[in-house]
């Protein structure tokens, strides 16, 4: 299973990659739960398989609700694009092809990740101590 | 209001609902923050209604409640659309109180960005709940590639909503409304100033064609 952890000793910052095998075991909120729990911590998450469009509306909707002034701003959120996004068609969805599929994605913390560069293969995020 | 006429009311609009010919669109309208939202809310509530929704400004979150406009009979071609218009918050993953903090006192800063997060918040449960189409609208004179626009239009497209992607502040030199096609064909684009008023009438005419 792809799935690793650092340690925070204080000094550096951990960085979870949680598979798509692991995720798929939870429920919507849970996912979210242990995305936000890892972030509040000052986690940098990455997720092998990202998440569904009804995931991305709650975790933002969630998000709103945890931002708290001078103890959390928000989240950065950073997704490859789906190649080509041709399949969103009503018939793409029907057969159930739409969804989160192989599309990683990396989140943390709004005030100690900024995206520096992103595109179709890669991307580029600046991580701060503090 | 009272209890007994806020029940009327609510009796009222569920009967008018059922017996009225054309129920309502309700037509979000979503984007990023300053893209000119409540700007363009305004102008077509002005045109078709007399009155405006809400306030304008260049501050960042200046709307934090979705505000909504009902009833608002569009007419074109001999034909009317009958829409009601939510001007929602600007989307956004991160609120940070201090960004306000030039333009305000803490406390007051503090407020906004609360209730900025509140909105939000609701914005994106009405989304999923509460919408039958989506005007997106984004500044074009401003990058649209962000994680932000690109995750919303994701949600509308699986929500199978229709949207009309509206490129805004055309009046601005920097203005590219290209890039905003390029960045989503899969949608129509229409160009527009809703400060200057300018390609309205194409504006009414896709509003009618997409929600009528």
């Amino acid at each position: 299973m792809p799935e690793a952890t650092g340690k925070d000793d204080g000094d550096g910052i951990q960085i979870d990659l949680i598979s798509g095998q692991r995720m798929d075991e939870l429920a919507t909120m849970e996912k979210i739960r242990m995305i936000l729990d890892g972030v509040h911590e000052g986690k940098i998450v990455i997720l092998e398989e990202g998440l569904t469009p009804d995931e991305e509306s709650k975790l933002i909707e969630v998000t709103m609700s945890e931002i708290s002034p001078d103890e959390f701003n928000g989240i950065e959120i950073e997704t490859y694009p789906k190649s080509g996004s041709g399949d969103s068609s009503l018939l793409g969805r029907l057969m159930g092809s739409d969804d989160s599929s192989a599309k990683l994605t990396v989140i943390g913390p709004a005030n100690r990740i900024e995206t520096l560069h992103k595109d179709e293969t890669l991307i580029s995020a600046f991580v701060s101590r503090n | 209001m009272g209890l007994f006429t806020g029940l009327k009311d609510s009796i009222s609009r569920v009967t008018d609902r059922l017996f009225s010919d054309q129920e309502p669109k309700r037509i979000g309208i979503y984007g990023p923050p300053n893209a000119g939202k409540t700007t363009l809310a305004n102008r077509i509530a002005r045109d078709w209604t007399g009155d405006a929704i809400g306030k304008e400004s260049h501050i960042a979150h200046e709307t934090r409640r979705a505000r909504r406009k009902e009833n608002v009979e569009i007419e074109r071609n001999g034909k009317s659309v009958t829409i009601d218009i939510v001007d929602t918050p600007g989307v956004t993953t991160k609120v940070d109180y201090e960004e306000f903090t030039d333009e305000m006192e803490k406390d007051d800063a503090i407020r906004r960005s609360r209730e900025a997060t509140e909105g939000v918040a609701e914005a994106m449960h009405w989304l999923r709940e509460d919408v039958d189409g989506v005007i997106y609208v984004l500044d074009s004179a401003e990058d649209p590639i962000t994680q932000v626009n690109t995750m919303l239009i994701g949600i509308i497209e699986s929500r199978d909503l229709p949207v009309l992607i509206f490129a805004n502040k055309i009046d601005l030199p920097e203005s590219s409304v290209k890039r905003i096609e390029d960045a989503f064909p899969q949608h129509k684009t229409v160009p527009l100033s809703a400060k200057e008023g300018d390609n309205m009438d194409e504006v009414y005419d896709n509003i009618a064609e997409y929600f009528g």
